[in-house]
């Protein structure tokens, strides 16, 4: 039994439930093969990976979901054996080149030429060329953007790059230069709303238009996490009921608690106990830059205007570091003793103008 | 699994589709838009004269890989698989490669003559693309082969940083900047290519257009207009906007007019669930400061500094340069 992100899925472009006239575009775009690289971006949950596949079912037919998966294997210059899972079918690969970290160069470069240079033995009038996708491509290193650039150009008649990004702030301009930029903007509200009607109608359950919005708007504006709730909310009670409990994500609600920690008391040993709330959001994978984004939208109720701004350029400052380092807890550390100096300092401000 | 490949310039039979930036790549140098002074230089090498250490550098597509692509065609002919080598940056090019491949290929000797007893030039050309992702112990060692080899091989090294490269090869090589090319030449060339390709662009306004949202780069310009072209059936400006990625208008003015923390917070909220780029947002504010005319200079350097800092933070590469030229030129 699969969950209803997986089961219901749209499969063809014409199928999907928002955004329909970009996805009539897609489809003009397909329709002749001199298209270019695409880098599609949007945030989590936006659908950006069902639009992708509606893509290649329009340009390959349904022979593209037939999917394996298999571990390559490659050598980087220093001889180090690394490996990394790929989805593939016959006309395209998928993989996650941040998952060999700091050798994503070396997984690009071989894998994009190999594919490249393996033409495809064109026997059924299919497409001339196959495709790669990238995922997460604003977290590959420089170096990695680097070795896409020319390979981008050199191998475009038999290699179609399909980069997929959250933002695309931090793609570097020589990539964007070479790609169809496309934007996935989160579902609002609404469409969200909409999409877990069709969802239960073809499930054979009556959802109230009331429970769909609550839903929808504790969902952040993420397709995937509404459809997950929904489909929680029917496992704890059915039929169901217009006011009937919503549950937040445990990790939102997690990181409300480690904010009233933080502004309950100021001292060392919070911090202490603050630092293992942070290490249990790591460890259960939650993205260190979510934990900054709740954080701050949080700690910020309570301030005026000026520590507002203040408090907002240090989390820029600190989550900028964690950027460029590689231990996201040192970072997230030291934005909370900021913030608590920067906070203890104005209540102590406060008491004493009252005397 | 690991090899460092020849690339060569090859022309191929029957090219499968390509989008119109391959297609309409320049194949002889005389394509080449602007860049006057590389393409005098290389006009020369092309009628007998001698070629210099070159260095290309300058923002993507101004035209850096293509002017070296036709020149080496033009030069070698049916030969450019014997004497050009080209690495990129998704080549090993390490200090190891460096020292083995090339230097190999460097000591290889070469005749003025060509199979079919024809002349050809008495070198061999090794083009290192992108050289600005090199490390610089990679470029210490190119630096000893450049200096050993110069009567049988020459260098070409493009970058769009040349400050990541070391001076000892920079002092070696005649330098030439890649400017963003020239409005009206950028248009005259969107203006050929899209009446090739059969595509209306009416009174040309909407090329202006493209040229705008584009700064200069010709690859981000033609992509936008063939992307536009098969997206929409037609070239229009909101097109334009939505291909190349620009924060539309509406929005930045919404920003600037944002009162108070938690408007900005509900405006920022739903700037990044509808997918915006944040930098993309600084980069067009400097342009508003930088062009408004009701600020004084005073006032226009105050905003645009943290601006400035901002953007170069945010991208953590030498683009300010070219940011503060801009500046100072609008005073
Ligand atoms: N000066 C120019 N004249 C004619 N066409 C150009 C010029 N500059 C760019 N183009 C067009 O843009 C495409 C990309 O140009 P090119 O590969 O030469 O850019 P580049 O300077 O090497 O960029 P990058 O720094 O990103 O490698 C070419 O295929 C061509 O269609
Ligand atoms: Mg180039």
């Amino acid at each position: 039994m699969s969950l209803w992100v997986d089961k219901h899925r749209p499969r063809d472009l014409m199928k999907l439930d928002f955004h329909k006239d970009q996805a009539i575009r897609l489809k003009n775009l397909v329709q002749q093969s001199d298209f270019p690289h695409l880098l599609v971006y949007g945030p989590s949950g936006a659908g950006k990976k069902t639009r992708i596949m509606c893509l290649l079912r329009e340009l390959y037919g349904s022979g593209v979901e037939r999917l394996r998966q298999e571990t390559m294997n490659f050598t980087t210059p220093s001889n180090k054996k690394i490996e990394i899972m790929t989805v593939s079918s016959n006309y395209h690969i998928e993989v996650n080149p941040t998952d060999v970290g700091i050798h994503d160069r070396v997984v690009i470069m071989d894998l994009v030429k190999n594919i490249a240079q393996t033409h495809q033995i064109d026997s059924s009038g299919q497409r001339e060329f196959k495709v790669v996708i990238l995922n997460e491509v604003d977290d590959l290193t420089k170096d990695a953007q680097h070795a896409l650039r020319r390979t981008m150009e050199k191998y475009v008649a038999t290699c179609r790059l399909i980069l997929i990004a959250n933002s695309i702030s931090r793609v570097i301009p020589a990539i964007k230069s070479r790609c169809l930029t496309i934007r996935v903007p989160a579902p609002t509200e609404s469409e969200i709303a909409s999409v877990l009607h069709i969802v239960c109608k073809k499930e054979g359950l009556s959802l109230p238009s009331d429970l769909a919005i609550r839903i929808a708007k504790c969902a952040d504006r993420n397709l995937r996490r509404a459809l997950l709730m929904c489909e929680a909310c029917k496992v704890q009670q059915y039929p169901f009921t217009a006011d009937q409990k919503v549950s937040e994500p445990d990790w939102q609600l997690f990181i409300r608690d480690t904010a009233s920690m933080i502004l309950s008391e100021q001292s060392p040993k919070k911090l202490g106990d603050v630092r293992q709330k942070l290490y249990e959001l790591i460890i259960h994978g939650v993205p260190p830059d979510m934990i900054f984004a709740g954080l701050l939208k949080e700690l910020v109720l309570n301030c005026d205007m000026s520590m507002k701004s203040k408090i907002a350029s240090y989390a820029a400052k600190y989550e900028h570091r964690m950027r460029l380092g590689n231990k996201p807890i040192f970072h997230l550390e030291a934005f909370v003793a900021k913030f608590m100096a920067i906070y203890k300092k104005s209540l102590e401000e406060c008491i004493g103008d009252m005397f | 699994m690991r090899h460092c490949n020849l690339h060569c310039v090859t022309t191929t039979k029957k090219k499968p589709p390509a989008p119109w930036v391959e297609k309409y790549r320049p194949k002889t140098i005389d394509d080449i838009v602007d860049q006057g002074e590389v393409v005098q230089v290389l006009r020369e090498c092309l009628s007998g004269g001698d070629l210099p250490h070159l260095l290309f550098y300058g923002p993507p597509g101004t035209g850096k890989t293509s002017a070296i692509l036709a020149a080496a065609r033009q030069l070698f002919g049916d030969i450019t698989r014997d004497r050009v080598l080209e690495l990129n940056a998704s080549d090993e090019r390490g200090i190891q490669v460096v020292r083995d491949k090339v230097k190999a290929f460097a000591q290889l000797t070469v005749s003025s003559t060509r199979p079919d007893g024809r002349p050809c030039p008495p070198y061999k050309l090794v083009i290192l693309d992108e050289a600005d992702s090199m490390t610089n112990a990679a470029q210490a060692a190119l630096r000893r082969t450049m200096e050993r080899e110069t009567r049988t091989t020459r260098f070409c090294l493009i970058c769009n940083y040349v400050s990541r490269i070391i001076p000892p090869i920079t002092s070696r090589c005649s330098k030439f900047r890649f400017k963003p090319l020239a409005r009206d030449n950028v248009i005259k060339r969107l203006r050929e290519i899209c009446e090739a390709e059969g595509v209306d662009v009416g009174n040309g306004e909407i090329l202006h257009q493209a040229v705008d949202t584009c700064e200069g780069d010709l690859r981000r310009a033609l992509t936008a207009l063939q992307c536009c072209q098969r997206l929409l059936g037609k070239i229009t400006a909101e097109g334009l906007i939505e291909v190349t990625g620009l924060v539309p208008e509406k929005l930045v003015n919404e920003y600037l007019s944002v009162k108070n923390y938690s408007e900005l917070e509900r405006f920022i909220e739903n700037f990044l669930k509808e997918a915006y780029s944040a930098f993309q947002l600084l980069d067009q504010l400097a342009m508003i400061v930088v062009n408004a005319g009701q600020l004084t200079n005073k006032q226009k350097c105050t905003l645009a500094v943290p601006l400035l800092w901002l953007t170069i933070i945010h991208n953590d590469q030498n683009i300010s340069v070219e940011v503060s030229d801009n500046e100072v030129g609008a005073h």
